[in-house]
């Protein structure tokens, strides 16, 4: 797969950590959302580093983001989030992913969990989602540590709102989980991800799924389930991952439905 | 050449960089990667079996793996999301071990796991001292999420090759593309050549 160079038309603050970079990439061939670039940048003396970033918009879109969130020791994020500016040439490769997509012709209900900047993919699939004016049921929980830092926050309300001119608004639900800080006089999840917090919000698996654990084991874990069109999409950090596809196979999800991508190190 | 990224100074590895292939960096971490949930799985029905093309079909049991001689090993791991773990030390049972009185009849190998995974792999890429299902990692039983109880470990090669929760092997007539081969990635995956994708 070749690298190409994609040149830096702007960027923009998305949070105090994380930047979106908007890039116009010469014969890029389209993606899936959910699928993911990666990113090389090279220091002067030849010296490469090397990683990679979802693809946080619609295919529709015109250009290419990705949305970065700084590590604060880490290598190549601190450089994407702080030090890019428009102009600049990055160079970049994709898309890559086949499991972890989504497009609205696949269906639904859709279940979407991210944590912290997992939320990117996801939320190219609800871009994609609007884009195609679907009315495909969808439900996104994100758990973030504190308000400043949930990504998308806006849009997302915007996109959940319920503007009758926006279709499809009404069947898409949006709710955030804050685990460290939350807003003034919030009344909403304000603990790390958990069981009853998954049953509050996405309610039972739906019956053609619901056939325990058990019986979702024996069957072969990465092909479709039977009979639901459920699509679950999790996405964040490893622990986080790690607890919530735990939590949903233990609620009779289908174990093949269940779609995961992690970004950090366990 | 490539072009140069602009402010971009990076941070040189800890490490002797020669041990570090193209595109990798120096991971201290232990990331981990997998498309789905981490199956249950128990040692008191734990099963490896090895079918398909083969003259003598063979299941071991747990006790059955750990009747078999154990090495205890140290190797450098590569993920193709590019992280690099230096000096990882394990424990398991060589892959010639398991396939001592199989006799294949095929060079292709599928590799199957608990939760429906997939891999595959030539047998040159096996044996011969290259590959090892293992239940230890750093001295320590192997944690289910890092693919405990046992996982193929077959480091030459990137990580995604080394199943997690490995349940058997199945020789078959040609090369069958596995889980993330038929989704983009490579067929073989030789970290020192950087074949990530089809195309490398
Ligand atoms: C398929 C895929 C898609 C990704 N998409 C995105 C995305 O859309 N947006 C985004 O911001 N990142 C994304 N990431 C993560 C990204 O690739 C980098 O890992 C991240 O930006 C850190 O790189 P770095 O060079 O700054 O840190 P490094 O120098 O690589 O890491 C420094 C230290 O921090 C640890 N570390 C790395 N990542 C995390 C983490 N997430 N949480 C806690 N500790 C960590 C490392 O183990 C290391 O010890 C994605 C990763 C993958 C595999």
């Amino acid at each position: 797969m070749d690298w190409r160079i994609g040149t830096v038309r702007e960027t923009s603050r998305e949070t105090p950590r994380s930047t979106t970079i908007v890039l116009d990439v010469p014969g890029w061939p389209g993606h899936r959302a959910g699928q993911h670039v990666d990113v090389r940048l090279t220091a002067e003396d030849g010296y490469q580093a090397q990683r990679s970033y979802s693809i946080a918009s619609a295919p529709e879109d015109a250009a290419l983001r990705i949305t970065v969130d700084r590590l604060d020791d880490g290598e190549v994020s601190p450089f994407l989030v702080d030090d890019v500016l428009p102009g600049d040439e990055l160079e970049l490769r994709g898309p890559i992913g086949g499991p972890f997509t989504w497009s609205v012709d696949d269906g639904g209900p859709l279940l979407l969990l991210a944590g912290g900047s997992g939320v990117v993919p996801l939320m190219a699939m609800l871009r994609h989602r609007a884009a195609q004016g679907s009315d495909v049921p969808a439900r996104l929980l994100h758990s973030v540590r504190a308000p400043r830092e949930a990504l998308f926050h806006r849009e997302l309300l915007a996109l959940s709102g319920g503007d009758p001119a926006a279709p499809g608004s009404a069947s898409l639900q949006v709710a955030w989980t804050y685990t460290r800080m939350v807003p003034p006089e919030w009344t909403g999840f304000a603990r790390r991800l958990d069981g009853p917090m998954l049953d509050a919000f996405a309610g039972p698996a739906p019956a053609a799924d619901a056939t325990g654990p058990a019986a979702a084991m024996a069957a072969d874990g990465l092909s479709a389930g039977n009979g639901s069109t459920e699509r679950i999409f999790v996405c964040g950090p490893s622990p986080f991952v790690e607890t919530a596809a735990s939590l949903l196979v233990a609620r009779g999800h289908a174990p093949g439905r269940i779609h995961t991508e992690r970004f950090g190190p366990s | 050449m490539p072009p140069i990224t602009r402010g971009f100074r990076g941070r040189r590895p800890d490490v002797d960089p020669s041990r570090i292939p193209p595109g990798q960096h120096h991971e201290r971490g232990f990331p981990v990667l997998t498309a789905g949930p981490t199956p249950p799985v128990d040692t008191a029905t734990w099963t490896f079996d090895v079918g398909g093309l083969v003259g003598a079909e063979q299941v071991f049991t747990w006790e059955d793996l750990m009747a078999l001689p154990q090495e205890t090993f140290t190797v450098d791991i590569h993920c193709v999301t590019t992280w690099t773990k230096l000096d990882t030390g394990w424990t398991g049972v060589s892959v010639d071990e398991l396939l001592k009185d199989v006799d294949p009849r095929s060079e292709w190998v599928t590799i199957r796991a608990y939760g429906g995974y997939t891999t595959n792999l030539p047998l040159a890429d096996l044996t011969g001292g290259k590959a090892w299902v293992v239940h230890t990692f750093d001295g320590e039983p192997l944690e289910a999420r890092h693919g405990g109880p046992a996982r193929l470990l077959v480091p030459h090669l990137y990580f995604w090759k080394s199943a997690k929760w490995v349940r058997g092997f199945t020789f078959t007539p040609n090369e069958q593309p596995g889980f993330w081969e038929q989704n983009g990635y490579h067929r073989r995956g030789d970290p020192w050549r950087e074949q990530r994708y089809w195309s490398d």
